[in-house]
């Protein structure tokens, strides 16, 4: 035995303490600026921090607003979204926890939760709108062919393992011109709960006669490929041969998409034909005048417009108790809904920016956000 | 016990001198007893916001009309990837484990331990985005050659995925990440084995295998069952590698190849938990509970195989 | 794939008197013939490289026990298989990581520059550059806490366990409990912590400390199982000799057990940090997301590595040019690379400690 003493130990933990010590001395380089720049009566006014949380589909786009606005208040604010999944972001909200959450579905009292959010903003209606619309697009693997016209019964059969080959008549009918090889088609679809696989099955449920599953955020039919997240399918998709799958149209890269029928024309995905469905699409029944909610039309014959979209929403309360919590929403939320915050959006993830007379209504509801 | 008498006449001396054993020997009794505070804590918060998950109405479980039949292949996924990861795994890091510690001199002993060291370091994520961009990839031809060849084996019944995203593929990944907690510790054991036992061995003119297995093993048993569970709980409960990896899914099926796996049931709570609601949630902690229990059962059944052995060997 | 067996060590090297063995270099011998006879089906029938080093290693696998077997006997024979064994399982372990690390680095090395690792996320402009400094502060914290908390109670609770209350009930208990332990998703341990912290401080709970003691909650079963593992090895004799001194018990556990156990110990330690570095599902949960830089455990958000990668690649945004890489790819690798070079440092930082206060002894 040598002489060990765990005395000796301490001058190491001291010295990494020590470094630890000097590192939280310095703070991000980028940081430095903004913390300083302490003269809040410029532009925005506005300081603190706002939480939120909720969908992960809006987490780039949350990124870009969050950067928007905290320019807009000269750094002086923080805005925090956590990515918990919408299911989460609502209790988050629900029970306090956030100020706001973003959700890919809007509140139903299936479970409660309408009635839980109006008691947790003082019994008042919650506010929805809709603050990030994203068209889906049905993507492809497929050597040599570049682009498929399909209508939604089509896409159904595909995805409910009814049409098995490429060269399927259903198929081959709508594409005269494709050169469609006879090879197995393996259809990808999301392993976890998601928005997208709720709003896809949604549109096959009202757009075709040949699926029979609710629209649910699980995908229905079991067995075939399955992946985790948007990252996951179009890895899946692009890693195997004959696969199709569906994910946010920002996401497929260069993967070729479906156009899909609507009326009587093929419409490829887009952000423009996304917000046109989203503005003609009617209004949820029953809602109070704060809330946007809307029954996305999966059927809609209007030119240009493309059904296949996630629409997610913005949830927040009416009134706040705290005046400076009900600045940052109120802001915030003006903010996102503005034409610079949609356009931001677009930018950084690619989302539709919502059309004029949608984002009117918003900013009117969002900007009577008040302390009381 | 060996040192049984040590142990008592130490124990025999009381009195105010000892005040520094008292205190010593209660910290060290406070803090196995927080750990039996800490998992009764995870235990009762399972309970109470699981049970009500056991007993919902049928549309909160999908295809299945009751609890059982929505937690059965999620059980059965969980448990055929972990005994793949064990299968593979356990082998290679006793291999290694021995080449560190008795095969390899020195100068190439301590890289390889590092090395194999560096694979713990890797987040699960990564071996998730791994797992799918690189070895589903690769695997996945060696998949269409076992169903055109071996296709009348049932684990090859096939049709063989088209991206490689099986369940042997996530076996494979648990194993790479199983792979160095079982061989760090095997690795200790093996090289605590006192000379005296080895060189007594080697001097009976046994060979180097025959003084590991006579001398090595036997001195290190304990601690390759330690290094085994915990690998194995490492793979019943990993989350994020398999929820990336895995096609999940299908039902219960020995099929190993095809794209429709059941999936795990942790890698299940983390794909779901996330758009769920209440309801929802509370069948998923549910699940989490049947997690707890069968690795509850595993232990039990190992620590019962382990003492069985252990007074085999006495006697 | 030759593979050689490497000189024993001469201490160990079975001192032949009668039987007959192979000379010293018949395995390099039967390499070099494995690899030449892998040759011949290999280049008849055109497959690649991997296939040649897989017959190649399989050849000498059974080529060299069976020369053995000729001239040394069954015993011989075997010894010289597991020989073959353990070595080749070494070479198989090391492909899928030299795979992962080529993978990691190939990707992670475009990212990194000297503002992605001193800037946050923090923006006030789309154009600005953005870091992870705010990810690896997170990490290193959080960690950190987790270690503190941990690391006294799993060894503490291992020395409950070898020296206090061997043989007992709640001894028997604990251990049992602690393998259990093991199996519990890291989801469930942050759902765990996520309920407590807010049942005891408000619904608007989020803390960087929550996420150490989800973090813990996985860390304590490694550390207890590693160091009892460690602590049972430590021969009798030498505590024996320290009580007959007259050495109180506790001091010769802090004296003489822990220094004897330190080497696997820190393995133990490292191998836990290791372990819990990496998750994911329980720190978004509890610690949430931030852009800013956060250095107060106790107070507010704060984002890790692990959770920025896997937002990151959730989310990855679109790429500047059509068909490149979307900006939040490039950021999870330059993480994931960044959170491999850590592990990696603190690993080595605990060997040379381990190195250092281990007391000196024959291995």
């Amino acid at each position: 035995m040598n002489r060990t003493s765990f005395r000796k130990l301490l001058a190491p933990s001291a010295a990494a303490l020590a470094l630890s010590i000097s590192l939280t001395a310095c703070g991000a380089s980028n940081e430095a600026g903004a913390e300083s720049g302490g003269d809040s009566s410029e532009t925005g006014g506005l300081s603190g921090d706002l939480n939120g949380a909720g969908a992960s589909s809006q987490e780039k786009a949350q990124g870009a607003w969050a950067t928007g606005f905290q320019g807009l208040n000269d750094g002086n604010v923080t805005v925090n979204y956590d990515p918990v999944g919408s299911g989460d972001g609502r209790t988050n909200f629900i029970e306090g926890g956030v100020s706001f959450a973003g959700s890919d579905s809007y509140l139903t009292d299936d479970e409660g939760e309408l009635s839980a959010a109006k008691e947790r903003c003082g019994g008042e209606d919650p506010i929805e709108v809709p603050a990030y619309v994203s068209p889906i697009a049905v993507a492809f693997n497929l050597e040599g062919v570049d682009s498929l016209n399909l209508d939604a019964d089509t896409i159904a059969q595909i995805f409910d393992n009814k049409i098995t080959t490429w060269n399927d008549p259903a198929i081959a009918d709508q594409n005269p011109d494709a050169e469609l090889p006879d090879l197995a088609i393996t259809p990808v679809h999301r392993s976890d709960d998601s928005g997208t696989t709720k709003n896809f099955t949604d549109y096959l449920g009202k757009a075709s006669d040949s699926w029979s599953y609710e629209a649910e955020d699980a995908f229905p039919v079991k067995g075939g490929e399955a992946a985790e997240g948007t990252s996951g399918v179009i890895s899946a998709v692009s890693g195997g041969t004959g696969t199709i799958g569906y994910a946010d149209e920002s996401q497929v890269g260069d993967l070729s998409v479906v156009s899909v029928k609507v009326g009587e024309e093929y419409v490829a995905p887009s952000t423009e034909g996304a917000a046109k469905v989203v503005e003609t699409s009617p209004a949820a029944e029953g809602r109070a005048d704060v809330d946007m909610a809307v029954d996305i039309d999966r059927t809609t014959t209007e030119p240009g417009a493309y059904p296949v979209v996630l629409l997610s929403y913005l949830i927040a309360c009416q009134t706040y108790e705290d005046q400076a919590e009900a600045d940052l929403v109120q802001g915030y939320l003006s903010y996102i809904v503005s034409d610079e915050g949609q356009a931001a959006a677009s930018e950084e993830a690619g989302s539709a920016p919502l059309s004029a007379s949608v984002a009117e209504k918003a900013q009117s509801i969002v900007d009577a956000i008040s302390a009381g | 016990m060996r040192y049984h008498v040590a142990t008592i006449a130490a124990d025999q001396r009381t009195g105010p001198a000892r005040l520094g054993d008292r205190v010593f020997s209660a910290t060290a009794l406070a803090a196995g007893i927080a750990i039996l505070l800490a998992l009764a804590g995870v235990f009762v918060f399972l309970a109470i916001e699981g049970v009500p998950g056991l007993a919902k109405p049928a549309e909160f479980y999908g295809d299945a009309t009751s609890f059982w039949g929505y937690v059965a292949p999620l059980l059965f996924g969980t448990v055929l990837a972990a005994v793949i990861a064990l299968i593979v795994a356990v082998p290679l890091a006793w291999g290694i484990a021995l080449v560190v510690s008795h095969y390899a001199p020195k100068s190439i002993a301590t890289p390889i331990a590092y090395v194999i060291d560096l694979l713990a370091a890797v987040p699960s994520v990564v071996f998730g985005l791994w797992g799918i961009s690189v070895l589903a990839r690769q695997l996945q031809p060696g998949y269409v050659w076992l169903d055109e060849n071996m296709g009348w084996l049932p684990f090859f019944a096939g049709p063989a995925s088209g991206t490689g995203r099986t369940i042997l593929t996530a076996g494979l990944v648990l194993a790479i990440m199983i792979l160095p907690i079982i061989t760090a510790i095997s690795r200790e054991v093996f090289s605590q084995t006192p000379r005296l036992h080895e060189e007594a061995a080697l001097a009976l003119g046994a060979t180097r295998w025959e003084m590991i297995r006579m001398a090595v093993f036997p001195y290190a048993r304990s601690g390759m069952v330690s290094a085994v569970m915990l690998g194995l709980g490492r793979a019943l409960g990993e989350t994020m590698a398999v929820a990336m990896v895995l096609s999940a899914g299908g039902g219960i099926s020995l099929n190993l190849i095809s794209s429709s796996n059941p999936a795990s049931i942790a890698s299940n709570i983390a794909s779901n938990y996330k758009e769920g609601t209440p309801g929802k949630i509370q069948v998923l902690i549910a699940t989490g509970l049947v997690l707890f229990l069968v690795t509850f059962l595993v232990n039990f059944a190992a620590r019962w195989v382990v003492t069985r052995n252990e007074r085999k060997l006495t006697r | 794939m030759s593979v050689t067996t490497a000189p024993a060590r001469p201490t160990s090297e079975p001192v032949a008197f009668t039987q007959a063995r192979l000379p010293r270099l018949a395995p390099v011998l039967v390499g070099v013939v494995a690899v030449a006879a892998a040759a011949l089906p290999v280049l008849l029938l055109d497959w690649g490289l991997v296939a040649w080093a897989l017959v190649a290693g399989l050849v000498h696998l059974v080529a060299l026990p069976a020369w053995a077997r000729v001239v040394e006997g069954p015993r011989g024979a075997a010894d010289r298989m597991v020989t073959g064994l353990v070595w080749a399982a070494c070479l198989v372990a090391i492909v899928p990581l030299v795979s992962l690390l080529y993978t990691v680095v190939d990707r992670g090395m475009a990212a990194i520059s000297s503002t992605f690792l001193t800037y946050s996320m923090y923006r006030t402009d789309l154009d600005q550059e953005v870091g992870i400094y705010h990810a690896l502060v997170g990490t290193l914290l959080i960690t950190l806490g987790a270690a503190v908390i941990s690391v006294p109670i799993g060894i503490m609770a291992a020395i409950y366990l070898i020296e206090y209350g061997k043989g007992s009930r709640l001894a028997r208990w604990i251990t049992f409990l602690v393998d259990v332990m093991t199996g519990i998703p890291s989801i469930v341990a942050g759902l765990f912590a996520f309920s407590l912290f807010i049942l005891l401080f408000g619904p608007a709970t989020r803390l960087g400390i929550g996420g150490s003691v989800a973090l813990s909650l996985l860390m304590i079963p490694v550390v207890v199982r590693s160091t009892e593992e460690m602590l049972r090895l430590v021969p009798a004799d030498l505590r024996e000799a320290s009580y007959a001194l007259g050495v109180p018990k506790w001091r010769t556990i802090v004296k003489v057990v822990l220094p004897t156990a330190l080497g696997g110990i820190v393995t133990g330690v490292t191998l836990a940090i290791a372990r819990v570095v990496g998750e994911t599902a329980p720190l978004l949960l509890i610690a949430g997301l931030t852009t800013r830089t956060n250095f107060n455990l106790f107070s507010e958000r704060m984002t890790t590595l692990p959770v920025l990668i896997y937002t990151q690649n959730a989310n990855p945004g679109i790429a500047e040019t059509p068909g490149g890489t979307p900006p939040g790819i490039a950021i999870a690798w330059g993480g994931a690379l960044v959170l491999i070079l850590i592990v990696m440092m603190l690993n080595l930082v605990a060997r040379i400690i381990g190195a250092i206060f281990a007391p000196k002894t024959g291995h």
